[in-house]
C-alpha cells in the first residue's frame, strides 16, 4: 500500500501513507501547511479532507480486493462533522458491500480522538475487472 | 452587486491550499462564480494515464461553491460559514493536460443554510467531469472563508 500511494502523485503531494497492522489499514494525513483552506482558525481545506477521505476507501478497497488498477470514483458524499485542526489526521474505510461492479465504501477521518471524527463520507466505486 | 475580482483573487492566493493546487478566480457575479486549476503534475491521480485526482476536483468544487454563497443573491452574510456537506458526481475522468473549471451558483441562502450546485469542466459548462451539490451552515462565526 504504501508503494502504491507513492506512485499516486496528488497522494504524494498531499503527504499521504498508510499504516498497515494485522488485517487493519490506517491512512495517515500529516499537517502541513499547505493543506490550510482556512488561516484564521486555522483549518484543514475541505477539499483536503474530501480528497483524504476518497484516497482512504479506495486504498481500503484495494486491499481488500487486491485488485491492482484503482478503481474509479461514481460518486462520493462527504459529511463535514468537525473543522480538521493543524494537527495529523487518520482514516479508516470498509467495504459495506463488494458487487462485481460497483463497491459501496464508508470512511471516517479523525485527529486526536477516533470517537469524535472531523469528517465521514460513502462513496459508490466502479470496480476493474482482473 | 459589484465584486472587485483582483481583490477575491488575491484572497484566494492566501488560502495555502488553494495556492497550492494554482486555483485562480475566472469570473464572480451575481450568478455564480468560476474558478480554475491549471493541469500540473503534481495533482495527477492515475499515473499511467496522467488523469488528476479526484480530490482535486473536491478541493475546487468546495472552494468554488463557498465562494459562491458570498457572491449568491440577496445574500448579506458576513459571518463565518462552514461545509455541511459535499456530494460528487464524477461523470467521466478529467483529460490529461488541460486546465479544470468550475462553475459554482448558490440557488438558495435561509436564515441558517446556503445551498450550492456546481459543475466541472474543461471548456464546455454542458459537458461536464463532474457535478455536485453542496449545502453551507452559516453564521458559524470566526472569520469569513469567502
Amino acid at each position: 500500500m504504501a508503494a502504491l500511494l507513492a506512485a499516486i502523485p496528488y497522494a504524494r503531494f498531499l503527504g499521504i501513507t498508510a499504516e498497515r497492522k494485522g488485517n487493519e489499514l490506517t491512512t495517515v494525513l500529516p499537517f502541513s501547511e499547505h493543506l490550510i483552506g482556512n488561516i484564521w482558525l486555522p483549518a484543514l481545506h475541505g477539499g483536503v479532507i474530501g480528497a483524504f477521505l476518497e484516497i482512504t476507501a479506495t486504498v481500503q478497497l484495494l486491499f481488500d480486493t487486491q485488485c491492482e488498477r484503482l478503481p474509479k470514483t461514481i460518486d462520493i458524499s462527504i459529511d463535514y462533522l468537525r473543522s480538521g485542526r493543524a494537527a495529523e489526521t487518520y482514516g479508516r474505510a470498509v467495504v459495506t458491500k463488494h458487487g462485481r461492479r460497483v463497491a459501496n465504501v464508508r470512511a471516517e477521518i479523525w485527529q486526536e480522538e477516533r470517537a469524535k471524527p472531523i469528517a465521514a463520507a460513502h462513496g459508490h466505486f466502479l470496480l476493474t475487472p482482473v | 452587486m459589484t465584486v472587485d475580482v483582483d481583490e477575491i483573487d488575491a484572497h484566494l492566493a492566501r488560502i495555502p491550499h488553494a495556492a497550492a493546487i494554482g486555483m485562480e478566480l475566472v469570473s464572480r457575479d451575481e450568478s455564480g462564480c468560476i474558478i480554475r486549476v491549471p493541469y500540473a503534475d503534481h495533482l495527477v491521480g492515475d499515473p499511467d494515464t496522467g488523469v488528476v485526482h479526484g480530490g482535486v476536483l473536491t478541493a475546487l468544487l468546495d472552494n468554488a461553491s463557498g465562494m459562491a454563497v458570498r457572491a449568491g443573491p440577496n445574500n448579506e452574510t458576513s459571518g463565518g460559514m462552514a461545509t455541511l456537506d459535499l456530494r460528487i458526481d464524477y461523470m467521466r475522468p478529467a483529460e490529461p493536460g488541460k486546465d479544470l473549471l468550475a462553475h459554482a451558483e448558490c440557488y438558495r441562502v435561509t436564515a441558517n443554510v446556503a445551498f450550492v450546485r456546481a459543475t466541472a469542466y474543461h471548456s464546455e459548462r454542458n459537458d461536464p467531469i463532474a457535478t455536485s451539490v453542496a449545502t453551507f451552515m452559516l453564521g458559524t462565526g470566526g472569520v469569513p472563508k469567502p
